[in-house]
């Protein structure tokens, strides 16, 4: 019976061959917490008696949802992560270094592994082809101590996307499209396995803009094959020989297939306050907006910078809307500003933030105030998200958010594309 | 972990997250846990933390706990002395974190219970009764290992007894 790229790499993992619905315990290839997870993580292991990690160069702490602290009780949990660090010697992603997931696909995932993180954006690294998912603070600190983990190998649910987009139309439209309509419940407990002409043909930044938002949908992973793309991503960031193709079989056994025109689809927009509240750009134009945000792991790399930076390129804000940009990652601000996006969204009037999760948790750098409406390029609009329980948030791509940004209200990219 | 429950329901909607259960505006408190369980899931309902008393039971619908992995959601959840979390559907993480803490999660039609019914829940027999509505309502069982985490008290309790998983 064939195998689905799920089934693959927990069974390799595992030892023993696996199909859905097994529990297995299964190696950890790379491990992670962030600054909100990360310090529970640790106590945790200090009950457990284990301040030790089987894999020192492959666990990191990052420390990027509150990066700069904005807090003395965020400093100090800060500090049980650096303590942490130093004692077993694993990588510490100090603040401005980047967000979590794009840290991880940059510089520490590779094809075939097994990622668990304290984080549920973790399945973002499973757009190379690795069994990426979030978990508690628990159970990647056991991961971090043991090196294992136990899973239930999921049902995958296939997602095979052909046709072109048409102009103005990105992959944030996509799996907004997707969530839409398979809800945010669809996926739940499942992976889904993301293939089709359409994914062929994506960009590696395209294809973890998708693979970040699967959980949107309830998915353990949102997984897609390690090809020619992907390899040629990994060379860009010195780990060619990491490179290993991994497909599913052709007669792999799938809970559903869902066939996708991408031809059909229209520039969208999640609505307050679910991510499965989606309407096109157009149904909603004219809601008017406090506050943009380009950047997360969603979509903060350097192409959807660059989307940006075109579309603002010599325009000003709505006087009436600020503008917050936050890079990724350094890597992503370093050649953002080698490209001239970064002084483009400057002049533009955008408040240009170092690298990191920026206002998407919450924490900081741009809450909400009563009332008042942002259009994010994040991957979550939940009542309160941007802290605020009175905040209203709207999710786009960055076409789509860029051009809002001008108008100072949701609006149809392609008006002016 | 003791088998027989007995608390008020307390009724919440379809899709309480975990910035519902514990809000990123409270980042700086999740490692003073007992200062967070103050806040639990006032932002689904203001008084929740004033009116939850030990033995209580959190009904939600469909897709309770979706969101973050944030495992400190299902723990203030517990510390502020509820029994059990009884739902429609859970998300995934929440699903497993709440295992994890020690905190049963119950899947069942709980569009039967309204908001203060009196339940008593028999874990080990999977009965829920709504004393109140004098109905009784089943719940799908845990996998095992979920069974043996929960008994062994939570994931890390497990581990401090075996040192490693054992999943038998």
């Amino acid at each position: 019976m064939g195998k689905t790229i799920a089934e693959k790499i927990i069974g390799e993992h595992a030892g023993r061959d696996v199909v859905a619905g097994d529990i297995v315990v299964a190696k950890v290839d790379v491990a992670a917490v962030q600054d909100g997870t990360g310090p529970l993580a640790v106590q945790q292991l200090e009950k457990m008696n284990l301040i030790q990690a089987k894999n020192p160069e492959r666990t990191v702490l990052f420390i990027d949802h509150a990066a700069p602290s904005p807090h003395k009780d965020l400093s100090n949990a800060h500090k049980i992560l650096r303590d942490f660090a130093k004692k077993t010697g694993v990588d510490l992603s100090e603040i401005g270094t980047g967000v979590c997931h794009q840290r991880l696909v940059e510089s520490y995932v590779n094809p075939g592994d097994i990622l668990i993180g304290a984080d549920s954006h973790t399945c973002t690294s499973g757009a190379l082809g690795a069994f990426a998912t979030g978990m508690g603070s628990t159970d990647v600190a056991v991961g971090i101590a043991l090196g294992k983990t136990w899973l239930r190998v999921p049902e995958t649910i296939r997602i095979n996307v052909n046709g072109e987009f048409k102009e103005g139309v990105y992959a944030k439209d996509l799996i907004l499209y997707l969530i839409g309509k398979i809800t945010a419940d669809g996926a739940t407990y499942k992976a889904l396995e993301f293939g089709g002409e359409t994914i062929k043909k994506m960009s590696m930044s395209d294809r973890f803009t998708l693979s970040n938002m699967a959980v949107e949908a309830g998915a353990k992973t949102g997984l897609i094959e390690a090809d020619e793309t992907t390899k040629a991503f990994l060379e860009s960031r010195g780990r060619g020989k990491k490179f290993r193709a991994i497909a599913p079989d052709e007669d792999a056994v799938y809970e559903e297939l869902i066939e996708i025109d991408a031809s059909e689809i229209e520039p969208m927009v999640s609505a307050p306050h679910t991510v499965d509240n989606t309407s096109t750009a157009a149904e909603l134009a004219g809601t008017k907006l406090d506050q943009v945000f380009i950047g997360t792991c969603t979509n903060g790399r350097l192409s959807d910078l660059a989307i940006a930076a075109k579309l603002l390129e010599g325009k000003v804000r709505h006087p009436d809307t600020r503008l917050i940009v936050v890079p990724a990652s350094k890597d992503v601000y370093l050649d953002a500003l080698a490209a001239g996006y970064i002084e483009t969204f400057i002049r533009a009037g955008a408040a240009v933030m170092a690298p990191g999760c920026g206002p998407c948790v919450g924490v900081h750098q741009g809450i909400l105030g009563d009332g008042e409406a942002c259009l994010s390029t994040q991957n979550r609009n939940f009542q309160g998200r941007m802290g605020n329980t009175k905040g209203f948030i709207y999710l786009a791509s960055p076409a789509t958010a860029a051009i809002s940004a001008i108008k100072g209200e949701i609006t149809d990219p392609r008006e002016v594309l | 972990m003791e088998s027989e429950l007995k608390g008020k329901a307390w009724k919440f909607g379809d899709g309480i997250s975990t910035d519902h259960i514990a809000p990123g505006r409270l980042f700086h408190l999740r490692t003073n846990l007992p200062e967070l369980a103050k806040h639990v899931l006032e932002d689904a309902d203001p008084e929740f933390p004033n009116k939850v008393r030990k033995g209580d039971f959190v009904v939600g619908g469909r897709n309770f706990g979706l969101g973050s992995s944030r495992e400190h959601a299902p723990t203030i959840i517990k510390l502020s002395g509820v029994g059990a979390v009884l739902a429609k559907s859970f998300a995934r993480i929440f699903y497993r974190n709440a295992i994890n803490v020690g905190l049963p999660v119950l899947i069942c039609d709980t569009d039967q219970i309204e908001d203060e019914d009196e339940l008593e829940i028999d874990l080990s027999a999977g009965v829920i009764k709504d004393v109140t509505k004098g109905i009784e309502l089943t719940f799908s069982p845990l996998p095992d290992i979920m069974i043996k985490i929960l008994s062994d008290g939570g994931l890390a309790a497990h581990i401090n007894k075996y040192g490693d998983f054992k999943l038998e």
